[in-house]
């Protein structure tokens, strides 16, 4: 076959809005899958992925650099930054479904003392840390697209949408980030 | 006097008078002072007189101090594209090179050509419009409406875009309070002790609410507008506070979720450039409370609007906050007690109180007391009959209110309260249902719809004592009901003094002239009069929502603050029926105007609707694209290159992919995962092709109906494994083919083991159709062996292209050979440049959306959307080789069965061959069988599709006509506004009718 480079290219390569109260910066490559699977094959898919797959909506659990978001009854999102879970999953014999969808989503970081009012802006989910605390997570709104929302620490989130999405989420955040 | 205006009385106020502003309005330049709202401000300068009034053009003051107001209204100008009409000058705070100008007069102020109206205003009574000039009927659009356009209205909208920034905040609290005087205060004081977390809103600047007037009040020992910036200040360093000022809860809506909009930076006079002008809050709160306080009502009188006649609490506020007095030589007309007050304090201020007119015959208080021991005169049992003076009142005639000689006082100002109205509105807008109350003749909150609450005078509460206790008590219950943790305030306050809201008097006094020809006042924004409104109920109006729209009272933009329950008072009157038999007109959002600014805030510019871009949008704009919107995406539309147009670009492009090869970025088609033991199963339910014995490895065009046997949408399957399927639908099928899936998964098929997960944008997708299009790609393809013998047309392959995973199709959109080569999406605009650098010397082209329909057409493939109109069956489309025949269910079995749908005469896809061989039919011209008969013609067809076909050399077309199958080679007629063109009926595959491309 012929010579060619492999080049990865990210939507938001790079991209960094940075101020006091706020940073929003493009967050690096993931493997990620859309996991589907009934009650009776969870044990065997967490133990497959080393990863308990929470069953509490709207948690999340993680084991290294491996994070499971409960996103319905039967569904979790999983993203992992070096390990594919796709060819973990690929082990287990129960009846599921694992879909790549690594190039699908893109991640946007939001740090800072006022990251949550930053996605208030176009999300209307409470983020108190009490109604939303570290390791929540939701399928939901920011202005006029659908982000899943991952709370990563008291003043950090992970906002992950749809590749094609991401610059108006990364423009959305960057204008919400003005004069706060 | 100080260099701040010369009605600034020394001592008095809040204001420091060292911080001077300086501020123009009409040009000429003042001096205010820090905190003075535009009206203390032009007061201070005895200045009364500030705008022209909506229809009758009469001069016009400042009637209050705050939101209510309904007459002051006023232009302010930052620059070219910040001019914001009909600013209440009681609201707008001023700032260094505030730049304010009045409205609605011409050539001037003072002298305004308009007010003949004033003098013609028989004719502008009640119901102008619709009796006036109603003939002849030609001259409304071309004379009446725009000379009525042009002299009514207020204010001036900006000519160029908004330059400003809006924000937007959603927040959730457990408490809710609407409106920061010692009700509102206190109620978030005992709930965020309590330990809720508390939202505090209030329209003005500082807290304190009536406390900006009411300075007997004292609360912990302490001026009252002293305590409430001390409360407010505590209140603010609590972590489960947000305190805002300058923001107003706009609208109430379902399940306790308020709008309110926060004024950032109007107030400033060079705001940072980073700052939004406004910010659009929507809070969802678990209980609300409101405490909104009550709006003074003015007396209806004769010339009651005269400049210097205002609300005897503005007054007060101007006095005892701004430190500025109305007048020198003050009048006093009031229906209650609380002019009093004023008339005490500008007294003891040093202004002249040359009468308090009391309407009432025995009023018994001791303010009544305290004012006769100031020494002013008070007449009670006595009526203003009206007011003297043009520009600026200059007396007022006075009457026993049961008749008798008129004595004319000469003043330059004059104070009018007839009472208090409780602001029901936010309880009002939440769907609360008002009670009258007939001994205070007040409407109150009765019956609640949601979980809110009203404290002190919103809620008819009277005293200070009396509104503390009950806010704190409110405001420790709704943190419990809010929040199971919540403890026991422990908030106390003490209290001493503070003024009452109940008695006066609604409706009009002895000066509203009953049927003389007298102005008296109703609602001033809208000019509405006490004769308006007895006008319309004589006509015939007998619902107050009748006499609201006939003489517009209340449906200015203050939303009938201060007219409502004069107007309903009067027109029960004339009806001569109860009050509450009469009813009160429904309130509704916004409480006062909002700007469009805030309710769109972030939704501006670029952020107004996302733009979608496929991975090799980049190389696709390097490469000349011109692009095309379709939903949200950006697609290329077609490449064309120096000295073509449109036609030249398409036509090279299309004659290209059939002679060489071309290359088309087919990424925003919807792409779905359907995995599991059931998925051929579901699929095989779902589309009208059979499914079950598609083989892994091999490709299918399926058509998706709805229930009714119309075509829903299409595209192709692949079976990866015997569980697993790769299904496309069209670009903007996409999230409702999903929708459409899941929906019959959950609800019809709910027993089918079966995973649906969207791919759309997982995949990049790359065409490469035409002769060379294996040649093209085979050096980059590992794993694949891409002769015609192990590849057929209709099969698919995972391997590697470019190095990357990726899964092939061997299929066409175009009928050559070709290939859509699907890799993961961050990897595509990497393949797209490779093959695009390999091919191009090769002769291939990049092709774009235009080419992509002709090509299509060319070989009759349908675009479900374009071809079909959800009217159209797959037998209708031609399509009936892929309903399976041995099928036994699938969705749209039945109503492919409906007799409707089987019988004769429905309109079918089919070629149309234009006889002159150059004309390209317009799409959605119609066709008609007899061009020769009468209009309007029998409609037998309409045109679906039609191009310029280069590979054809002619035009082509199809079109859905009326049992078309049964006409082939008919000649049918295309009716046009200057010709009739002549079709000839034919099958709808144009080129290479065998097929035999497909396969090379």
């Amino acid at each position: 076959m012929a010579d060619v480079q492999i080049a990865r290219a990210l939507p938001l390569a790079g991209m960094v809005h940075g101020g006091a109260e706020v940073t929003v910066s493009a967050a690096p490559a993931a493997y990620r899958i859309s996991l589907r699977a009934g009650g009776p094959a969870v044990a065997a898919l967490s133990k497959a992925l080393g990863v308990t797959l929470p069953k509490k909506p709207g948690t999340s659990a993680s084991a290294g650099s491996r994070h499971a978001l409960w996103l319905g009854p039967d569904e979790w999102f999983v993203f992992d930054e070096t390990a594919d879970p796709a060819a973990d999953c690929a082990k287990s014999k129960a009846a599921h479904s694992a879909v790549d969808i690594s190039h699908r989503n893109t991640a946007i970081l939001v740090s800072g003392p006022a990251a949550a009012d930053v996605i208030n802006a176009g999300c209307p989910r409470e983020l108190s840390l009490e109604a939303f605390p570290v390791g929540a997570c939701s399928r939901t709104v920011m202005g006029k697209i659908e982000i899943v929302l991952y709370r990563t620490g008291a003043e950090d989130f992970r906002v992950e949408c749809w590749r094609s999405f991401s610059d108006y989420a990364f423009a959305f955040l960057a204008d919400a980030a003005r004069g706060l | 006097m100080t260099t701040a205006g010369t009605n600034r009385i020394a001592g008095k106020g809040r204001l420091t008078p060292a911080n001077t502003v300086r501020f123009t309005f009409d040009g000429k330049s003042y001096t205010g002072l820090e905190g003075d709202t535009l009206a203390a401000a032009l007061i201070a300068n005895d200045v009364h007189l500030v705008g022209r009034s909506f229809k009758y053009h009469r001069p016009r003051g400042i009637l209050s101090a705050g939101p209510e107001e309904p007459s002051a209204l006023v232009g302010v100008r930052r620059d070219a594209a910040r001019q914001t009409p009909n600013i209440r000058a009681t609201v707008q705070e001023i700032h260094d090179g505030l730049d304010a100008v009045s409205q609605n007069r011409w050539p001037s102020l003072a002298f305004d050509i308009g007010a003949v109206n004033d003098i013609g205003s028989p004719l502008f009574s009640a119901g102008f419009y619709y009796k006036t000039f109603m003939w002849p009927k030609v001259a409304w659009k071309h004379v009446y409406e725009p000379v009525i356009r042009n002299a009514a209205g207020l204010g001036t909208a900006p000519e160029e875009p908004d330059p400003d920034h809006y924000a937007g905040r959603y927040a959730h609290c457990d408490v809710l309070v609407i409106g920061g005087g010692a009700a509102g205060l206190s109620a978030a004081l005992a709930a965020a002790e309590s330990g809720a977390q508390v939202i505090l809103c209030d329209e003005k600047p500082s807290f304190g609410g009536a406390l900006w007037f009411e300075e007997e009040a004292r609360l912990d020992g302490m001026d009252g507008y002293e305590w409430a910036q001390q409360t407010t200040d505590r209140l603010a360093v609590m972590d489960n506070v947000r305190v805002l000022s300058r923001t107003t809860a706009f609208g109430y809506y379902a399940q306790n979720f308020v709008g309110l909009v926060e004024r950032v930076t109007d107030h400033l006079a060079a705001p940072e450039a980073d700052m939004p002008r406004e910010r659009l809050w929507q809070v969802r709160a678990k209980r609300v409370i409101i405490a909104a306080g009550a709006i003074e009502r003015h007396m209806v009188f004769a010339n009651n609007d005269r400049p210097g006649i205002m609300l005897a609490a503005a007054a007060r506020t101007y006095l005892n906050h701004h430190g500025v007095a109305v007048g020198r030589k003050v009048g006093v007309y009031t229906a209650n007690d609380s002019a009093y007050a004023a008339a005490i304090d500008l007294k003891k201020a040093g202004s002249d109180i040359p009468a308090i007119v009391d309407i009432r015959d025995n009023p018994d208080s001791v303010v009544v007391e305290e004012a006769k021991a100031l020494g002013i005169r008070v007449l009670t049992g006595h009526a203003v009959t009206g007011a003297g003076g043009k520009l600026r009142v200059a007396s007022m005639s006075v009457e026993p209110k049961n008749g008798g000689s008129a004595e004319v006082i000469p003043v330059d100002a004059l104070l009018m309260s007839a009472g208090w109205t409780p602001s029901v509105h936010m309880f009002s807008q939440s769907r609360g249902k008002v009670a009258w109350d007939e001994e205070s003749q007040r409407f109150l909150p009765g019956t609640y719809a949601q979980d809110c609450v009203s404290v002190g005078a919103c809620n008819g509460t009277d005293g200070l004592a009396e509104t503390v206790a009950e806010a704190l008590d409110a405001g420790e219950r709704a943190a419990k009901e809010a929040r199971a943790k919540a403890k026991k305030s422990g908030v106390k306050i003490k209290t001493e003094g503070g003024g009452k809201w109940a008695g006066g008097m609604i409706g009009a006094g002895p000066g509203a002239g009953a049927g003389k020809v007298v102005k008296a006042f109703v609602d001033y924004q809208n000019d509405v009069t006490a004769k308006d409104i007895r006008l319309a109920v004589q006509e015939g109006m007998h619902s107050i929502e009748h006499v609201k729209r006939f003489t517009t009272n209340g449906m200015a933009t203050d939303q009938g603050k201060l007219s409502n329950l004069h107007g309903l008072a009067i027109a029960a009157e004339a009806l001569d029926r109860p009050i509450p038999k009469v009813g009160l007109t429904t309130f509704r959002p916004p409480y006062t105007p909002t700007t469009f600014g805030a309710i769109v805030n972030h939704a501006r510019g670029k952020l107004f609707d996302p733009m979608r871009c496929t991975p090799m949008h980049a190389s696709e704009e390097a490469a000349g694209a011109v692009f095309e919107d379709v939903g949200q995406w950006k697609r290329a539309w077609y490449y064309p290159r120096p000295g073509e147009d449109m036609h030249a670009a398409v036509n090279r492009e299309c004659r290209t992919v059939r002679e060489v090869a071309g290359m088309f970025d087919a990424t925003t088609l919807g792409k779905i995962e359907v995995i599991g033991p059931d998925a051929a199963k579901f699929l095989d339910l779902l589309y009208t092709n059979p499914f079950m014995k598609l083989g892994v490895g091999k490709l299918r065009y399926g058509i998706m109906c709805r229930e009714d046997g119309f075509i829903y949408d299409d595209g192709v399957v692949g079976r990866i494994a015997e569980d697993r399927f790769h299904v496309t639908t069209t670009t903007g099928g996409a999230p409702r083919v999903m929708n459409h899936m899941e929906d019959y998964l959950q609800t019809e098929f709910p027993d089918l083991k079966v995973w649906l997960t969207s791919t759309s944008e997982q995949w990049a997708v790359i065409a490469v159709q035409g002769p060379k299009s294996r040649e093209i790609i085979a050096p980059f393809v590992e794993g694949i062996d891409l002769s015609s013998e192990a590849f057929p047309h209709m099969s698919m392959a995972e391997g590697k292209v470019c190095g990357v995973p990726a899964r092939v199709f061997r299929m066409s959109f175009t009928g050559e050979a070709g290939f859509e080569i699907n890799v993961p999406a961050d990897y595509g605009r990497m393949v797209w440049d490779t093959l695009h650098e390999h091919g191009k010397p090769m002769g291939m082209c990049l092709y774009g959306t235009e080419t992509m329909h002709v090509l299509r057409a060319e070989k009759g493939y349908i675009i479900v959307g374009q071809d079909t109109d959800g009217t159209v069956t797959p037998h209708d489309a031609g399509l009936s080789w892929a309903v399976g025949k041995k099928k036994t269910d699938f969705v749209g079995i039945r109503g492919l069965m409906r007799p409707d749908i089987v019988a004769k005469g429905r309109r079918q896809l089919v070629g149309l061959k234009v006889k002159d061989g150059r004309t390209v039919l317009e799409e959605g011209a119609q066709i008609v069988a007899d061009p020769k008969q009468a209009v309007p013609m029998t409609m037998i067809g309409w045109v679906s599709s039609s191009y310029w076909s280069e590979n054809c050399g002619r035009p082509i077309a199809m079109a859905l006509v009326e049992d078309g199958f049964e006409r082939m080679g008919d000649t049918l007629y295309v009716p046009m506004p200057d010709r009739v063109i002549e079709v000839e009926v034919t099958n709808t595959v144009f080129f290479d009718e065998e097929g035999g491309r497909l396969h090379g």
